[in-house]
């Protein structure tokens, strides 16, 4: 278990004791959230290390702010290109920043596996924020904190997660996470954006979203990007909302409301429209506020915090 | 052109006047020899073989439980990097790794920069090879900086020592291009070794494309785009007559189409490498970037369709793609590291180890993957352990367990996925124009 090695790289690497170790120390940092101080000393002398090689405006606002909640010192690195073509390498770069001795490491990176091979050079707790189309384990954690907040257990629940899963690290993260936990997974979208011998992971694929929608307790609705209609992927964003966008008058004709997420930034009118998104169902907001919880939870435990609950 | 490196510490001696490998396995299936005898060279030629030994013998004495002794191993597919990346590995100290590995010749392909597609270049490496040990064959390039649109001057590449054309590490995507090459090439009796890949289908992709790249997240490159390839250049080698070669044979479905292009009685021949028999792309789930070579490691079922092909003969060749890289270029994020990995001095031990042991191939088998299909595909002849000949020898031992580790190589790269690994079998010396290169033996 990664997790129990200090790095968090993948819920791949984590069990499912771990991952409810997270969820409930998260939910008590919820607590701390909603307090007119929303600072604990509990990561004083930390120093955390956000390195970004990739753009992410709220995933990194989401890691700094939960780093000063924790009152650890923080600083970012960010670069839109790869350390690579400065002419530094990856390991380079966090010999150099790990020599400036610091304790923890939040990676978001293009390359797959980019957090792996830190974890396996450094001393650092590495925390990956999202590596190419890997993982981006605290989405999934903060994504299973959300539907807790409308469904007792994930154990159980039908979980759809919608949109380009192949290049989505949204969804693996979301898959590993929601089987161990119990819940059965299905994805949907064009059959252009689903990778191959995904069932093997064990999830069902459907490419129809009305079936979909009508038969699963909560949707995970990922962002489209345009680049995949240049790539050749789908023929335009206009045939990818009318056969997979979600829609108040799709979720009109089913016989219960079910609960939508998405991981953000949404593009409105694509893959989902604003009256959905705005909509009581949706908990769009809250995932954001529970990304903080969650990694305050994952900074805490990592740093050898114990079950604050215990 | 750089001025090439001497930093190697190999050495090739001058072959003791008098040897006798003694007692020791030896295979030559054109001598129909397969099992014990002693072996006399005198002046580095084979002076006699005999069933029994002499009662006493004045001169160096091979003898050890596990030894054969084979003409020697040839490997038609490897990357010196001279001109260009002499950073990386050197005629020089490419030609110690391959003694070290146990091969005595070798084909160097054309991916050098400048490329080899003048006649200047290959008369370069043959002219800088040429008192080596190993016999170092250069393979030029179908077109011109390997760009696949127009035909490089094959002529007289060939007439200055190509053995054989290929854009080697890209792809001839022009199937008229590919064409006229076959048609071209028809005169020099050479074969084409293709490099079989629609980039199309692999741009930007990084492993098999399959569970794994699934898993793993990193863009897969599907089999279909080799044998997309594989099938478009049969029926070019049908239509035209020329001779093809697949090289570095990678999946299941390939291997199927050259089993059904030989039973036609079509010129084509294909070569695999050690690893695509060894590894699957299960291995890229430790993210190291020794893992990442074109064609990628692809799945059991491939790997099971290869070691199939080896079996009835459908893969003619063993070949390693030695291609080293500097650890700068290696020590990267997976998707931006160079595809590519060394091979030489790893691939007796595989194939020992994988194919040898398990049974799927005998030592005779060996010899014809080994020492008589890569030459005659490249018209170069067999050597023979006959009487009068001159000794192109390799000898390996079969028992010899051991853990491949940087400090066992010779070549100025160390990007291999098979760092302390356990293998079987280990290249003990060669033997090759009048001369012996020892390896290092391990303890």
């Amino acid at each position: 278990m990664r997790f129990k090695d200090g790095h968090l790289l993948g819920l791949e690497y984590v069990d499912r004791e771990d991952i409810d170790l997270i969820l409930k120390t998260a939910a008590s940092f919820r607590e701390v959230l909603e307090r007119p101080i929303k600072k604990v000393p509990t990561l004083q002398g930390k120093t955390v290390v956000n390195l970004f090689f990739e753009n992410s405006t709220r995933t990194r606002i989401s890691f700094e702010l939960a780093e000063k909640r924790l009152s650890a010192d923080s600083v970012n690195f960010s670069s839109s290109t790869s350390s690579v073509k400065k002419g530094e390498t990856l390991l380079d770069t966090a010999r150099n920043i790990e020599a400036m001795k610091i304790d923890m490491v939040v990676i978001r990176h293009q390359s797959p596996g980019a957090p792996n091979f830190l974890a396996e050079n450094l001393d650092a707790n590495i925390i990956n924020a999202g590596d190419g189309a890997h993982e981006h384990p605290t989405q999934a954690l903060l994504d299973m904190m959300t539907i807790l907040e409308k469904h007792e257990t994930i154990d159980g629940l039908r979980v759809a997660i919608i949109g380009d899963i192949s290049h989505s690290r949204v969804a693996l993260s979301n898959i590993h996470g929601l089987l161990k936990m119990g819940a059965k997974v299905t994805l949907c979208g064009p059959a252009t954006l689903i990778p191959r011998e995904i069932e093997k992971l064990g999830v069902d694929v459907c490419y129809h979203i009305d079936d979909v929608l009508s038969s699963v307790d909560v949707i995970n609705v990922l962002r489209i990007q345009l680049e995949r209609q240049e790539g050749g992927l789908f023929p335009s964003l206009r045939e990818y909302h009318n056969y997979f966008g979600i829609t108040k008058a799709r979720l009109d004709k089913l016989a219960k409301p079910i609960t939508i997420m998405h991981p953000g930034p949404i593009n409105r009118g694509v893959e989902i429209s604003s009256d959905v998104a705005d909509s009581e169902h949706s908990l769009i907001l809250n995932q954001v506020t529970n990304g903080v919880a969650i990694r305050m939870a994952v900074l805490y435990l990592l740093a050898g915090g114990e079950n604050i609950n215990a | 052109m750089l001025k090439k490196s001497r930093m190697t510490s190999g050495k090739f001696e001058n072959i003791p006047k008098n040897m006798l490998f003694k007692n020791i396995h030896v295979v030559d299936n054109s001598q129909k020899l397969n099992g014990r005898k002693s072996v006399v060279l005198k002046n580095g030629k084979i002076e006699d073989i005999l069933e029994n030994p002499p009662d006493s013998f004045n001169g160096e004495i091979w003898e050890e439980e596990g030894l054969v002794l084979m003409p020697g191993l040839f490997d038609m597919h490897v990357h010196f990097r001279e001109p260009g990346r002499e950073d990386e590995e050197t005629l020089e100290t490419g030609s110690f790794t391959a003694a070290n590995g146990g091969f005595t010749g070798v084909a160097c392909m054309p991916n050098t920069e400048p490329a080899i597609d003048t006649q200047e270049v290959v008369s370069f490496i043959c002219e800088e090879t040429k008192e080596y040990l190993v016999d170092v064959y250069p393979v030029a390039a179908i077109t011109k900086k390997r760009e696949g649109k127009e035909l490089a001057p094959i002529a007289e590449m060939v007439e200055a020592g190509a053995i054989a054309i290929s854009d080697d590490g890209s792809p001839v995507m022009n199937a008229e291009i590919m064409r006229r090459a076959l048609e071209y090439s028809k005169m020099f009796n050479i074969p084409i070794l293709g490099h079989e890949e629609d980039s199309n289908l692999s741009k930007n992709r990084h492993m098999h494309e399959g569970y794994y790249s699934t898993k793993l997240g990193i863009q897969g490159i599907p089999s279909l785009s080799e044998e997309i390839m594989v099938a478009r250049d049969i029926m070019l080698t049908e239509f035209t007559g020329g001779r093809f070669h697949v090289c570095h044979i990678s999946s299941k479905g390939s291997v199927e189409l050259v089993r059904q292009a030989k039973a036609k009685g079509l010129n084509v021949t294909c070569e695999v490498t050690p690893h695509h028999f060894t590894l699957t792309d299960e291995a890229v789930e430790s993210y190291d970037t020794n893992t990442k070579m074109n064609p990628p490691l692809r799945s059991e079922e491939d790997r099971l369709g290869i070691i199939e092909g080896l079996k009835d003969g459908t893969i003619d060749v063993i070949a390693t793609d030695h291609a080293p890289h500097s650890i700068e270029e290696k020590e990267a994020e997976y998707i931006y590291a160079p595809f590519g990995i060394t091979g030489l001095e790893t691939a007796v031990g595989l194939i020992i180890s994988q194919l040898l042991n398990k049974k799927v191939l005998g030592l005779k088998d060996i010899y014809d993957r080994c020492v008589k299909m890569p030459r005659e595909i490249l018209n170069i002849e067999v050597p023979k352990i006959k009487s009068g000949e001159l000794a192109n020898l390799t000898l390996f031992n079969l028992k010899v367990n051991w853990i491949y580790k940087e400090n066992f190589s010779f070549s100025k790269s160390q990007n291999t996925p098979f760092k302390e690994h356990t293998l079987s079998g280990k290249g003990v010396c060669v033997i090759n124009n009048g001369k012996i290169f020892k390896s290092p033996s391990i303890q």
